[in-house]
């Protein structure tokens, strides 16, 4: 089990989310945060005070998946967020040690694999 | 000259200006967060770059003495225009005159905008309005007020049926398919990010409008009264009628359907605002409602990005109004003129004729000086700069800004003098070894 880390630009999380949906990643949460990875500094200027903006609107996304999800998850992330510019952002993958679904109290693999076959809605 | 009317004019003309502001807040709740500013902006550059270049040359094109389509160069920089007895209004100053037809100028320009939003370069844009307001705009209100073939013809448009929102929806209709969609658009959801800025806009258009209708019988008297209550009265009856349309549909009355239904409303009786009686204002009003809600749900169907719906509020709204108006005219009520319904039918087809004469003049005219400026400024937003947002892209601003991981860039100057101590850097660069 690991836990995928993506950040991505905002404006791109629309592309993340359908390219996610077809590799059949259904579980997700998303996190607006402010980041910076180095790219071009914008300025911006209000009654003639000048400032650079050093974050940068970024969304964080947490998928929880089993190890064969791996692989598609990270590669629909790195399709779909991309724009060849500085600041596309970045994703992580951590080992996790535990998974419990509340609602049913199932474990580890059996709580990241969705209720519903995922292929019956599409 | 008239004192009562002096200051009757005095106050439309403020009322009718405030509308543009108003304007930017109705259009710039429904574009999403990241464009607000700059579809705010496209609204209130209106009042300086129209503003004077109706001072300079639209106004005279309007309104000084000429052909059938423009008027003469006899006010070019506001030549003649002084505290003497307008020409076109006996009872009010020339001075007062020229303002309160320079707000219309003002706002017709900018209601284009709401066509275009969160895609057109900004400097293309001012360009744009301030040319279309002299090459479009002008010789309309010329033709329909100013001494033109549609006015000598018959054609009744009270406060600018044809002139504002005929010429506004078509110039709208022109620009979206000239400028194409929004990249996200039928991609992603473009939703409005204030809603209660639409209903603050409407709200504020509505007050304005007064003037706007009122003030266009140029004169504190009983045709200004009639188009006063009409203007109360209309709107209400598209606002109920769409109301329960949204429920019938879906089963939710929306709030931006409010807004919308408001602003069609007014558009609507626009034309007619001093020509027809108040009970049929509200059926005309209520009938209104109709074509532009249907027309709002057919168009996000289409390919055109007409991203606020101006040619179905304002094209679509103000040709219902201008036909109705040849309708419903009476002559018991306004002292000028029947329409169909009072037994002269030919006023219809004089009314038709000034909106197919609006449609082609403002369509070619649009089309011309869109391909014009496009060849002086590439007139659309890149992909990633649709994609930054046009409020940082374009103004280098935020509507909404955090705050956070802003760095004062302190003049050079500063550093030698004493001052406040030296910005602080940010906490991230703190981090970092």
């Amino acid at each position: 089990m690991k836990l995928v880390v993506a950040i991505v630009r905002p404006e791109k999380l629309n592309d993340v989310l359908a390219a996610l949906y077809h590799a059949e990643v259904t579980g997700l949460s998303i996190t607006r945060v402010q980041g910076h990875g180095g790219e071009m500094d914008r300025v911006e200027t209000y009654r003639g005070t000048t400032v650079k903006m050093e974050l940068s609107e970024k969304v964080r996304l947490d998928i929880g998946v089993s190890e064969p999800f791996v692989d598609p998850t990270v590669r629909a992330i790195l399709a779909s967020a991309r724009t060849g510019e500085v600041g596309d952002g970045k994703i992580f993958v951590v080992p996790v040690e535990k998974i419990y679904r509340i609602r049913t109290g199932e474990e580890d693999k059996a709580a990241v694999t969705p209720v519903a076959a995922p292929l019956e809605t599409r | 000259m008239n004192g009562a009317d002096i200051s009757w004019m005095l106050i439309s003309t403020a009322l009718v200006l405030l509308m543009t502001p108003a304007l930017a807040f109705f259009y710039g709740g429904l574009v999403r967060s990241k464009n607000a500013l700059n579809t705010m902006m496209m609204s209130v550059v209106s009042l300086g770059f129209v503003g004077l270049a109706w001072a300079a040359l639209g106004y005279s094109l309007a309104f000084s003495p000429g052909g059938a389509i423009s008027g003469g160069l006899a006010h070019v920089l506001l030549r003649g225009v002084d505290l003497a007895a307008s020409p076109n209004a006996a009872t009010i100053p020339h001075l007062l005159f020229m303002a309160f037809q320079a707000t219309f100028a003002i706002i017709t320009a900018a209601l284009i905008s709401g066509a275009i939003v969160e895609r057109m370069r900004f400097s293309a844009y001012l360009l744009f309005i301030t040319l279309w307001s002299l090459l479009v705009y002008a010789p309309v209100a010329h033709c329909v007020w100013g001494g033109g073939f549609l006015g000598k013809m018959g054609a009744l448009d009270f406060a600018g049926g044809t002139v504002v929102h005929i010429n506004a929806g078509m110039a709208a209709l022109v620009a979206a398919f000239l400028l194409g969609p929004r990249k996200d658009f039928a991609r992603q959801a473009t939703l409005p990010h204030n809603v209660p800025f639409a209903l603050l806009g409407a709200g504020l258009l509505w007050f304005g409008w007064f003037g706007f209708n009122g003030g266009s019988a140029l004169a504190a008297n009983a045709s200004a009264a009639l188009a006063f209550g009409n203007t109360f009265l209309a709107p209400m009856g598209t606002l109920v009628v769409w109301t329960l349309l949204d429920l019938k549909r879906g089963g939710k009355a929306t709030a931006v359907g409010a807004a919308t239904a408001i602003v069609v409303g007014l558009v609507a009786v626009t034309p007619a605002a001093g020509f027809v009686s108040p009970v049929l204002a509200v059926v005309l009003g209520a009938a209104a409602a109709f074509p532009s809600y249907f027309a709002i749900l057919y168009r996000v169907r289409t390919r055109l990005d007409d991203s606020l719906d101006v040619v179905a509020a304002h094209g679509l709204g103000g040709t219902v109004g201008a036909l109705l108006t040849g309708v419903f005219a009476q002559k018991a009520w306004n002292g000028t003129a029947d329409g169909l319904l009072f037994g002269n039918p030919r006023q219809l087809l004089v009314q038709l004729i000034a909106v197919l004469a609006t449609l082609v003049f403002s369509g070619i005219g649009t089309f011309v000086l869109l391909k014009l400026v496009n060849l002086l400024v590439p007139f659309k937003v890149s992909l990633k700069d649709q994609g930054l947002g046009l409020d940082v892209s374009q103004h280098g601003e935020e509507a909404y800004g955090s705050g956070e991981g802003a760095i004062l860039i302190l003049p050079a100057a500063s550093h030698a003098a004493p001052g406040p101590a030296p910005a602080p850097r940010s906490a991230i660069e703190g981090g970092r070894p």
